[in-house]
């Protein structure tokens, strides 16, 4: 760059920088020193950081700075005496019985509010951030419960889990009477028409109900009960209700009947303590569907 | 576009003065007078309701604070005397600061500066060490010599400073310690301080009060209300001819000749102003400026130097107020030869006389007719309804039930609705089905999940208002909420 230093504004008798825009030149004003100071002042303070504080990436790790101070410590410090400051009231929590912390005002608001933090973390991909469901997901709002509504049976759904690998998991599945060959085509598009005829939904024109019920006796009687009522001990759902984890329409049951299903529910227990999995108990029986 | 300026033609556009001058130090002399009592009076009033209201006690009940002027941050509640307020209800404070505003609007276009002059804490507080000083010091005549004396490390100069600033510090502490009185238990918060078991929050809260009174009342002083405070020129836009403002009478006080001249001249039947160049009232003027020279942003209109001049005016012979409340149209007037006229109800004043009854009526109504008993509801938004397994149909809603009274109340929830409606709270097994009842502590709030169901034959459409009623079971108080059922 040329040294423009030369040339002299006639009216301030500054320098300028040479530089000109339709006849305007740029004074040569130099940065204020205090500005300038302060500026330098702040690279001296970056590498001091960087010496001080754990600051640099190395392949393998990082390095340390001189105090060995880290935030990860500080935050696993300030968790732990979070837990400290919340010790008594999460004991009272856990030594509780269930039916116990829903009658204490205290104890409830407690546990709905630890609830609805893990169930955000944990059961919301699943079941919906307000536990509504999806499909193939049941709305933990609604009153039907596929292994049961107490307290007691929420409990253990979420402690073990649905055909979740775990000893104490509920087991039990719809087989795929199609795919498996046990139902022909014809067969399973009747029985799907008479349960839907079960919960006094329309079916198709023509159908033969008393076909239906023969089939449906003699394969899904085993599980879904007299009149398809349904068997909380192995997960089988009511089928006389207007609730339908995987939908009602033809086809949905077509599909079922055919390819079966079997959602699998994991099981909480030794990834949440038993405090959180109780205040979950609390947190989904009182969200309104359990019984 | 390539025209050279010639810095000639450049004009310059200068203000009158420079933005900020260095502080001349002020010695007013110490004056006696009407205006001198009433800021006495005025001052003892303001600073024994501040020192003192947070000793004031009153009956609440077992549990409830039993102190008449409390802001209790911590739970979010603000007593004053029978009235208590919870932070929802935060705009009776908007309330209070328009009737502030517009009684500061008023007062200033009946006369002037008043709160400047008689009732601002910089005002008060800073007349309050310049009591100190004199008392310590001496009057302005000996503060001067000491300050300027060739000698001041004298023993006896330097225990007289240090005397000073000992009380003023005692002052600006004590002030401190009153500001945070108001946020705690007084009693109890002063027997804390003292044992040095209060919160850190207290003592720190102390210590910036304590700092700002010593500098602000000690140091700064007239620099405030000059560089500081943003009234003067707030005022200056707000005031009018017919406002009382303190007033030289100029058409009275010029020319300004000496006593004996006057006399003399007065003998011919000349015309000769009363003003005797004596400066007393420049003299006892806290913020050093010569009234003389017509209104200025300086002056507070404390009064002080009609004091002064009226002492010499009675001394001379001569009648008082030459200095005095007075408005620009009057000089005009008594110029013209015309009587004055004084005029408080102007259109102004009645307009913000009004204002300030409206808003304090709207306050004092809604305060009087305000309900302790109050519901919110948030209706649940995920799901926003559910379908339950016979058909029928169920919206969960958060209530939050209000007790702002001294008693544990009994209430009762319905919702009302077109559709025949049941409702159940989580965690209560309710003796009167679809009526829960519950019981809230008193001064508290109580969060509850409430569940409303439809039955499916009732078929409500997508969305229907719901009118929640609770109902004191006791009192038979009311509240009441709306929102809607949802159908999906």
């Amino acid at each position: 760059m040329t040294d423009h230093h030369g040339d002299i504004d006639s009216v301030t008798g500054k320098s300028t920088t040479g530089h000109e825009w339709d006849g305007i030149k740029e004074l040569n004003t130099p940065l204020p020193r205090w500005w300038v100071i302060s500026f330098y002042l702040t690279i001296v303070w970056a590498i001091g950081y960087w010496i001080v504080y754990p600051a640099w990436p190395l392949i393998s790790s990082n390095t340390t700075g001189l105090f060995g101070y880290s935030s990860r410590a500080d935050v696993a410090v300030e968790l732990a005496n979070l837990e400290k400051v919340r010790g008594d009231k999460v004991a009272a929590l856990g030594a509780a019985s269930l039916a116990d912390i829903e009658k204490d005002p205290a104890l409830l608001a407690l546990a709905r509010a630890k609830g609805k933090t893990v169930f955000g973390d944990n059961c919301a991909p699943c079941h919906g951030s307000g536990g509504a469901g999806a499909k193939g997901f049941p709305n933990l709002n609604d009153d039907d419960w596929l292994w049961g509504g107490t307290l007691d049976q929420i409990m253990q759904t979420i402690q073990f889990g649905a055909r979740s690998g775990h000893a104490k998991a509920h087991e039990g599945q719809m087989l795929a009477f199609g795919k498996d060959g046990v139902l022909k085509g014809d067969e399973i598009v009747t029985v799907a028409n008479y349960v839907r005829s079960l919960s006094g939904l329309s079916t198709r024109k023509g159908f033969d109900a008393a076909k239906g019920e023969k089939i449906f006796a003699e394969n899904c009687i085993a599980c879904h009960g007299d009149g398809g009522k349904g068997n909380p001990e192995m997960g089988a759902p009511n089928l006389t209700d207007k609730i339908w984890l995987y939908g009602s329409d033809e086809a949905s049951l077509i599909e079922t009947i055919s390819q079966g299903r079997a959602g699998v529910m994991p099981a909480w227990e030794g990834r949440l303590d038993p405090a959180t999995i109780k205040a979950m108990a609390v947190y989904v029986h009182s969200l309104g569907g359990g019984k | 576009m390539n025209k050279t300026v010639n810095p000639n033609d450049l004009t310059s556009n200068d203000d009158n003065g420079p933005l900020y001058v260095a502080q001349k130090k002020v010695y007013p002399q110490s004056v006696s007078g009407t205006f001198r009592r009433i800021k006495w009076g005025l001052m003892a009033f303001c600073l024994g309701v501040y020192y003192f209201l947070p000793f004031v006690r009153w009956n609440r009940g077992i549990g409830a604070p039993s102190q008449a002027v409390l802001i209790d941050l911590p739970n979010s509640r603000f007593y004053f005397f029978f009235i208590e307020l919870w932070p929802q209800e935060i705009y009776y404070f908007t309330g209070l600061l328009i009737v502030a505003a517009v009684a500061l609007f008023l007062m200033n276009s009946v006369g002037g500066r008043i709160w400047c002059g008689y009732l601002c804490p910089q005002t008060v507080w800073t007349d309050l060490f310049y009591a100190v000083e004199r008392l310590v010091e001496g009057d302005r005549r000996e503060r001067m010599k000491k300050d300027k004396s060739s000698d001041p490390m004298k023993l006896e100069r330097i225990s007289e400073i240090v005397l000073k600033h000992s009380i003023w510090l005692l002052i600006a502490w004590w002030t401190g310690g009153a500001w945070v009185l108001y946020f705690n238990d007084a009693p109890t918060l002063v027997k804390e301080l003292v044992t040095f078991q209060a919160p850190m929050i207290a003592y720190i809260w102390i210590g910036i009060l304590t700092a700002t009174t010593y500098v602000l009342a000690g140091f700064m002083r007239e620099q405030v209300c000059t560089y500081m405070c943003p009234w003067p020129r707030i005022q200056a836009a707000l005031t009018d001819e017919w406002a009382l403002n303190v007033t030289y009478r100029y058409d009275r006080g010029e020319k300004r000749t000496s006593v004996k001249k006057a006399i003399e001249l007065r003998a011919l039947g000349e015309h000769v102003g009363d003003c005797v160049d004596c400066y007393q009232c420049v003299a006892v003027c806290p913020t050093g400026i010569d009234i003389r020279n017509g209104p200025q942003l300086e002056c507070i209109q404390c009064g002080l130097c009609i004091d002064a001049c009226d002492n010499v005016m009675t001394k001379i012979g001569r009648p008082k107020r030459l200095i005095g409340y007075d408005n620009d149209i009057n000089i005009q007037r008594r110029q013209e030869g015309k009587a004055p006229v004084y005029r408080i109800v102007r259109a102004r004043t009645v307009a913000y006389s009004a204002i300030i009854a409206a808003v304090g009526g709207i306050m004092i109504y809604t305060l009087a007719t305000r309900s302790l008993l109050d519901v919110n509801v948030l209706h649940d938004r995920n799901p926003v309804a559910v379908r339950l397994s016979d058909g029928s149909i169920r919206n969960a809603y958060t209530v939050r039930l209000l007790n702002k009274s001294g008693y544990d109340r009994v209430i009762a929830i319905d919702a009302n609705g077109p559709a025949n409606l049941t409702t159940h709270v989580v965690g209560i097994d309710s003796v009167t089905p679809d009526r829960p009842m519950i019981v809230i502590p008193r001064d508290s709030t109580s969060e509850l999940r409430l569940l409303v169901t439809a039955p499916a034959e009732s078929n409500p459409e997508k969305s229907v208002p719901v009118l929640f009623h609770v109902t004191d079971i006791g009192l038979g108080e009311v509240a009441t909420a709306t929102d809607n059922f949802v159908s999906p």
